[in-house]
């Protein structure tokens, strides 16, 4: 690669070498755009978002308000750009935590087998039959609004889809001759299952969070819209088409629909992006 | 006017280097056992659905098939609808495959009886009944009411013939009728497939990779590799003297039924892919005999060769050696300079 | 003697899905039993004391809380506590709800038609559009129509039920005026009309999942060797994938479908917010909201007693759709 096109062609070229087909790039894309969007917030959002200009009131997309603003006069775009890191913050940590929890328990109870396995899948079942979004309704039920309570309680519902596809992939794993030849050796236990036998799943669990992340945003998101999750005046996506809604019903929809956009773009693309590594995975094992 | 006859068939998949079949032609006669034989890829499950008029997703077709006088390539749905349920049926290979596993025995018996035959169930049903028996099933009535999951493999291929004979077809398609069985299963199949094929008159394609089982079973053979008939004949004409080294060499694979058990000779290579194509004979790769400047230049026509057909350059000149079978092979210099009669072929000139 | 062997063999196979089924509804009422210790031991996890707890956001007097204290039995051991409560949960006793000043379940029994209706109607969208479309998706793959079906489905996956919500309203509702974009209307045929864009709003994601997995399900039947013969026996194409290839992918879709009802019934509770209407949903996020516990915990239950049932039914509904399933104990 030449020098002078390294600034750029970097990227560009690890965005090729990803492969897969122009829908997926054009993912790869959307969701690099939100995530730089959430670094440089402050910087991006043109106005402050929680600063209302009265008589600016619906204003439509224009030199001053580019997206337009609210009935309030916020700026739309700047409450998008701010809102762009609330509305990813809390889906990473429900992925970081349920992925971390879902491998442990995984990798353990398959390891481990017997009535372990057992009695841990029978659990894991149990907390299956909780929708993660009502566990998240729940937690605020009890500790009250906010993000921290919905996403642990998030995290909980997700761990078991995490949790039971390493199990399975262990399973699948452990009975290979290479782990037996390791035991032989005479390595630890310990040791064959968290540095020989887990770095080969973890990409296959990492397409799944990536699926994940999707769905988390969407139920936190829709947590906020129910108004029990992110509560104004942070910017949130959720809670700005929650506060849109009267106006949809005054016949001025933009400011729901913006933010409603960016949740379905931001979706769309890491279930794209999600799928297209499980599908790259599932080409590469067979 | 034979009850079967295929044309210069021609089959092709668009992207392959090859056609699947290449001018195929073929015929069965009422009443005549008929076998195609040849490995797997050689194209002769696909000549077997082209008699029902099932071509390849997508592939592009030219030549003749006819089935009692009715044209199937290019044929409306009215015709192989016709063809399919009155003219011919056909065996498939693997039964548990081959039968919907979530409805009943019953159900697969008499599906084409009730909804194209315009029977009653309960008509279907009695021929259901009267089938399953004549296939050698011993509890008809029960087996109308399993499921093909609560059936022996040998069992299930009964089933699947009668359901090829529920129409009274004129001509009855077997695809590997039993390489899906176990062997002491096979030998009841065949023989069962045999008395009812007499019995009714019916003419018979049997589709095999065993050429000794051909000869068994059947009157005549062709011999198909890479989407062409190599060789055709009489099944004992065939077997005694055959004149293409391709027939010659799956004789050699396979151990005879009678007699001493000689070592066995495999054909050497692999059967030519989709993707592979020659300029001459398909064989060439993998032939003994094969003369460079001759073999691959242009692919050799169907020639008569004794009482047969064969497509090989080489044929009259092996049959003065005695045929591919027996004669010297050219690899070994000092067997090369007898004229006649050889030594079997040994480890080292495979 | 082939009679008898048959006699004794379907027995054994009855005998075998008797146990099985006897075996799931056992585990159904394992499951039930566990949730309802988790749903009712959640009340201890919020922070003070649970009587505290319960009249939270209310000034009671100090004789109130101890009427509550005694009421719940607070001061009973954990064990009994939870048994008393079980006892009158089974007897459909959930307490009381002090927004309402009413029985819990007197309040859910007023909201629980309109749910049901708005449940009910999407259900049906769901059925009919998602597996009619994973239909058409699959036989005209690689088509036009095909991959319409697969865009959709990508897009319709990602659309949750509020964004469906904001744009049916501001279209059919605000601009368009065809339909009421707020309350329950009354009369049979007014509740329809306010029930058709929730229920479209509610459906949009779950019918674009049932569309995929029927799609991969007729995929998958259809390039089954069972199909080819069913075809080289003369059946007509329509009848073969009614016969060979729908109803064998029928045991995927229900699976799946029974998984989709959790995520549904929660999803009503953003719909029915959304749309302005009262129901087991909007009561849900009122009572969260408004601090109204014993409420929040009766719904909490119902909605994962309803999946652990319907996902049990499905257990047992399956071996009925595909007979290999279930039975296999039985003769071979």
């Amino acid at each position: 690669m030449s020098s002078s096109t390294s600034l750029l062609g970097r990227p560009l070229g690890t965005l090729r070498r990803l492969g897969g087909g122009p829908l997926t790039r054009v993912g790869v894309l959307v969701l690099a755009v939100f995530v730089l969007a959430a670094l440089f917030a402050p910087w991006l959002a043109p106005q402050d978002p929680t600063y209302g200009e009265l008589g600016e009131g619906f204003a439509g997309p224009g030199p001053d308000h580019w997206l337009g603003t609210d009935g309030g006069g916020h700026d739309t775009f700047s409450a998008l750009v701010e809102g762009t890191r609330t509305s990813l913050v809390g889906p990473l940590a429900v992925v970081l935590f349920s992925t971390v929890a879902g491998i442990a328990v995984g990798l353990f109870t398959a390891w481990r087998g017997g009535w372990v396995d057992t009695v841990v899948g029978r659990v894991l079942d149990i907390v299956f039959a909780f929708p993660a979004l009502l566990l998240a309704i729940l937690a605020v039920a009890l500790f009250g609004k906010g993000l921290s309570a919905p996403v642990l309680a998030m995290a909980v519902a997700y761990l078991p889809y995490t949790a039971r596809l390493v199990r399975s992939l262990t399973a699948q794993e452990k009975v290979r001759p290479y782990i037996a030849a390791y035991r032989v050796q005479g390595h630890a236990a310990a040791f064959v299952a968290l540095r020989r036998l887990l770095p080969g799943i973890v990409p296959t669990v990492l397409a799944q969070s990536t699926v994940n992340f999707g769905y988390a945003l969407l139920d936190l998101a829709a947590l906020s819209f129910l108004g029990l999750g992110v509560q104004p005046p942070t910017p949130d996506w959720g809670a700005m088409i929650n506060q849109g809604q009267t106006a949809v019903l005054q016949g001025q929809p933009l400011s729901a629909i913006v933010p409603a956009v960016a949740v379905v773009l931001v979706v769309v693309a890491f279930n794209v992006v999600g799928e297209h590594l499980g599908d790259r995975l599932a080409g590469r094992e067979s | 006017m034979p009850l079967l006859e295929y044309e210069a068939l021609h089959v092709a998949l668009p992207g392959m280097a090859r056609p699947i079949l290449d001018g195929v032609s073929l015929s069965v006669a009422e009443g005549e056992a008929v076998a195609l034989v040849g490995e797997s890829g050689s194209g002769k499950s696909v000549t077997a659905r082209a008699a029902l008029g099932l071509f390849p997703d997508g592939a592009e077709t030219g030549g003749q098939v006819r089935v009692d006088g009715a044209e199937l390539v290019g044929a409306d749905a009215a015709t192989l609808r016709a063809v399919r349920t009155s003219k011919a049926s056909m065996i498939f290979q693997d039964p548990r495959a081959g039968i919907n596993p979530v409805r009943r025995i019953g159900d697969f018996l008499t599906e084409q009886l009730r909804l194209v035959g315009g029977r009653s169930r309960a008509e279907a049903e009695a021929r259901a009944l009267e089938l399953l028996g004549a296939v050698g099933l011993p509890d008809p009535p029960r087996h109308l009411r399993q499921y093909p999951h609560q059936m022996s493999g040998g069992m299930l291929q009964r089933v699947m013939i009668a359901g090829a004979l529920t129409a009274e077809p004129r001509l009855l398609l077997c695809d590997e009728p039993t390489t899906a069985l176990d062997v002491t299963t096979q030998a009841e199949i065949m023989s069962t497939l045999r008395r009812l094929q007499r019995d009714d008159g019916l003419g018979l394609l049997l589709i095999t990779h065993d050429l000794d089982l051909a000869a068994a079973t059947c009157d005549r053979i062709y011999v198909m590799y890479a989407g062409r008939i190599v060789e055709t004949g009489t099944a004992a004409g065939l077997l005694a003297a055959p004149r293409h080294p391709y027939t010659a060499g799956l004789l050699g694979s396979s151990p005879p039924l009678d007699g001493p058990l000689t070592r066995l000779v495999p054909v050497p290579g692999t059967p030519m892919s989709l993707a592979e194509s020659a300029p001459g004979c398909a064989f060439a790769d993998r032939c003994r005999f094969v003369r460079p400047g001759l073999c691959d230049q242009a692919p050799p026509a169907l020639a008569p060769v004794g009482t047969g057909l064969v497509a090989c350059h080489r044929a009259e000149e092996l049959t003065a050696l005695g045929g591919p079978a027996t004669a010297p092979d050219p690899a070994t210099p000092a067997l090369a300079a007898t004229p006649a009669l050889a030594a079997p072929a040994t480890e080292e000139n495979r | 003697m082939h009679r008898e062997m048959h006699r004794g063999m379907t027995a054994a196979a009855a005998l075998g899905a008797a146990r099985s089924a006897a075996g799931r509804l056992l585990g159904m009422a394992v499951t039930l039993l566990v949730t309802s210790f988790l749903v009712f031991s959640s009340l201890y996890l919020a922070p003070g004391d649970p009587a505290g707890f319960l009249v939270k956001g209310r000034s009671p007097s100090p004789q109130e809380l101890a009427t509550i204290r005694q009421q719940y039995g607070f001061d009973d051991p954990f064990p009994v506590r939870y048994w008393h409560w079980l006892e009158g949960v089974l007897h459909g006793d959930f307490g009381r709800s002090y927004l309402f000043h009413q029985s819990v379940a007197e309040v859910l029994a007023s909201r629980l038609p309109a749910t049901l209706l708005l449940v009910g109607v999407s259900t049906l969208m769901i059925a009919v559009v998602g597996i009619g479309a994973g239909i058409v998706g699959a036989l005209r793959r690689g088509t036009r129509t095909g991959s319409a079906v697969l865009l959709l489905v990508t897009v319709g996956a990602a659309v949750p039920s509020f964004v469906a919500a904001i744009v049916l309203r501001s279209l059919f509702g605000v601009n368009l005026g065809w339909f009421p974009t707020i309350g329950n209307g009354t009369g049979v045929l007014d509740r329809l009309h306010h029930v058709v864009l929730p229920a479209i709003a509610l459906s949009v994601t779950f019918m674009a999942l049932v569309t995929r997995v029927t799609r991969s399900a007729m995929l998958d039947e259809l390039r089954r060797e069972h199909v080819e013969v069913a075809l080289s026996r003369g059946l007509p194409r329509r009848t073969v994938i009614r016969r060979h290839v729908l109803c064998n992918a029928l045991g995927p879709i229900v699976t799946v479908g029974g998984l989709l009802v959790s995520g549904m019934l929660v999803s009503t509770a953003i719909v029915e917010t959304a749309f302005g209407m009262s129901g087991i949903g909007s009561l849900l996020v009122q009572c969260v909201d408004q601090l109204d516990f014993q409420v929040v915990q009766a719904i909490v239950l119902l909605v994962v007693a309803a999946f652990v049932v319907v996902n049990t039914l499905v257990d047992l509904v399956h071996p009925l759709i595909d007979p290999r399933v279930g039975t296999a104990g039985g003769a071979r």
